[in-house]
């Protein structure tokens, strides 16, 4: 059975500044997987690779058996992506939103209706799910997304710093219904985040990323015990890094944003 | 709950089926916002009716601008639908650019929709938007008196050409969107080429008094052949409708080309 996710020799550069150096992963079937490292470290490129938002440049990324280059549809049908940003259509009612990506992910129209409203129930937004998105607090926003994301049962579900700018009682919201329904669902959950906790907690396996390389890879409790007892995953970053996890200066996020505002 | 990966995955449409879905999805997703927003549907029409109703009424009565044996307000009504499908369509770079900021360009470029077929869903409905405001300008229009057809096929044919004139329209505003990226710039020059636009076109005047170098002009502006059909269609004016049809087509084909090819700028 082929990886989840299987990247090897994978580069990227944006103009001069590199975003990702030689990067090799895999991530098999069902895990959780998480990418961990501060702004800048390569995360956000890396998802933005493997969901064919960005041209590969340099080697080789498969899901599930899938060339991201060849068959990105293929590709496509298998995911599930929450992004950075709360992202939704605050002109359409929850149920809407969700429906629009059941037609988007061609989920048949016989399940549609169904599928709509397990996924709004699976979040716990059955009751406001006719109601303008537009009124919907952060935390419901995030699971409203979480709900356009698994309206295609998919395979692989990309979470990308999914618990950003949420409140502690949204974060803990969030990240259970994840857990629920990775256990229902069996999918692979590849997550990128800067909170250790949510990590140590929630992920099967690690990767710390720092300067566009991963610096290293196991499961929490491995890196943890590299480094001795007692150690904790804060720890164990700045013993790869030199650096601090929360450290937020520079980086490609701010690449990106001067190329937006250039 | 089954697991996944779903069966049905690899079965999906392909090709011209996968199109004419996501057409329809983008069109349905249209209506459902201007079901919840129709506030947009009242204030649009303002501009229209004034165009009708002031400029209309008073160039009429003056006969300043020679249309043969048509009344300037009946001439004037097919230009003013097609204007107010221009000053619609023209904008939706600006929707495009403000769904990149929000983050849900991004998550339409992650579902299985080609480009093309985003960018031709995003046209389309332009286009319904477009009917919407046509209606209300048709309706002012019998209202002050022009004389219009009410053959339902002519109607539909009028359906089909403001969707065409603002699918491409859109097109065009979404290939400056990824051109210039930012908001504010496609503001200004959507202001900057939707007057010229309008004015090199037989919206208000026909082209036979246009000095010659803005006779070429117009005769490149895709909105003559827009306004030309709509004559036609409306008023029995003679055009060539298989040309006029012809243009709109081609245009729009155009239009997805060249906002398809720099969507991905605008996702970077």
């Amino acid at each position: 059975m082929p990886d989840a996710i299987a990247m090897s020799g994978v580069s990227y550069h944006f103009g001069e500044q590199v975003a990702l150096s030689d990067v090799d992963l895999r991530v098999g079937e069902g895990e959780c997987f998480g990418l961990l490292g501060p702004n800048g470290a390569g995360k956000t490129t890396a998802i933005r690779l493997l969901n064919t938002l960005l041209p590969l440049q340099d080697g080789d990324i498969q899901l599930f058996g899938l060339d991201v280059r060849r068959q990105a549809m293929a590709v496509r049908r298998r995911l599930g992506y929450v992004p950075q940003q709360l992202s939704i259509e605050g002109a359409l009612t929850g149920r809407e939103n969700v429906a629009w990506f059941a037609r988007l992910f061609d989920v048949p129209r016989r399940d549609r209706r169904g599928r709509v409203d397990e996924v709004l129930e699976m979040v716990d937004l059955s009751d406001a799910a006719d109601r303008l998105a537009a009124t919907y607090s952060g935390g419901m926003v995030r699971r409203l997304e979480l709900a356009q994301a698994l309206v295609n049962r998919p395979a692989l579900l990309v979470l990308d710093e999914p618990t950003v700018g949420l409140d502690p009682r949204a974060r803990d919201s969030v990240w259970a219904r994840v857990q629920d329904m990775q256990q229902q669902y069996g999918m692979t959950v590849l997550l990128t985040t800067h909170y250790m906790e949510e990590a140590d907690e929630l992920c099967d396996r690690i990767a710390l990323m720092h300067r566009g390389t991963v610096r290293a890879a196991g499961t929490p409790q491995e890196l943890k015990d590299g480094l001795g007892a007692g150690s904790s995953l804060e720890g164990v970053f700045r013993h790869y890094t030199g650096d601090s996890l929360t450290d937020t200066k520079g980086g490609l996020r701010d690449v990106r944003a001067t190329r937006r505002l250039g | 709950m089954s697991a996944p990966p779903a069966a049905w995955a690899d079965t999906a449409p392909r090709g011209a089926v996968l199109l004419t879905s996501r057409i329809a999805t983008f069109c349905l997703v249209e209506l459902q916002r201007m079901r919840h927003d129709r506030s947009e549907l009242v204030t649009r029409a303002i501009q229209p009716i004034l165009w009708l109703v002031i400029f209309g009424k008073t160039f009429s009565r003056i006969k300043a601008i020679p249309t043969g044996q048509v009344p300037y307000l009946d001439y004037l009504a097919p230009g003013v639908i097609a204007q107010s499908a221009l000053f619609i369509a023209i904008f939706y770079g600006i929707q495009i650019i403000w769904e990149r900021d929000a983050g849900v360009l991004t998550k339409l470029l992650v579902t299985p929709t080609p480009r093309v077929a985003l960018v031709a869903g995003k046209a389309f409905a332009a286009g319904i938007r477009a009917v919407t405001q046509a209606v209300v300008v048709l309706v002012v229009a019998a209202l002050l008196g022009v004389g219009l057809t009410w053959n339902p096929l002519r109607l539909l044919a009028v359906v089909v050409v403001v969707v065409l004139g603002a699918a491409f329209f859109s097109c065009l505003s979404v290939t400056i969107a990824g051109v210039v990226l930012k908001r504010d710039r496609l503001m200004g020059i959507g202001q900057a080429v939707t007057m010229p636009l309008f004015f090199a076109s037989n919206a208000l005047y026909p082209v036979s008094i246009m000095p010659g170098w803005l006779r070429v002009i117009s005769h490149a502006n895709p909105l003559t052949y827009e306004v030309s059909a709509l004559r036609a269609l409306l008023l029995g004016l003679p055009t060539n409708l298989w040309l006029d049809f012809g243009v709109l087509t081609g245009s729009v084909v155009v239009g997805i080309c060249a906002a398809s090819a720099l969507l991905g700028r605008l996702s970077r």
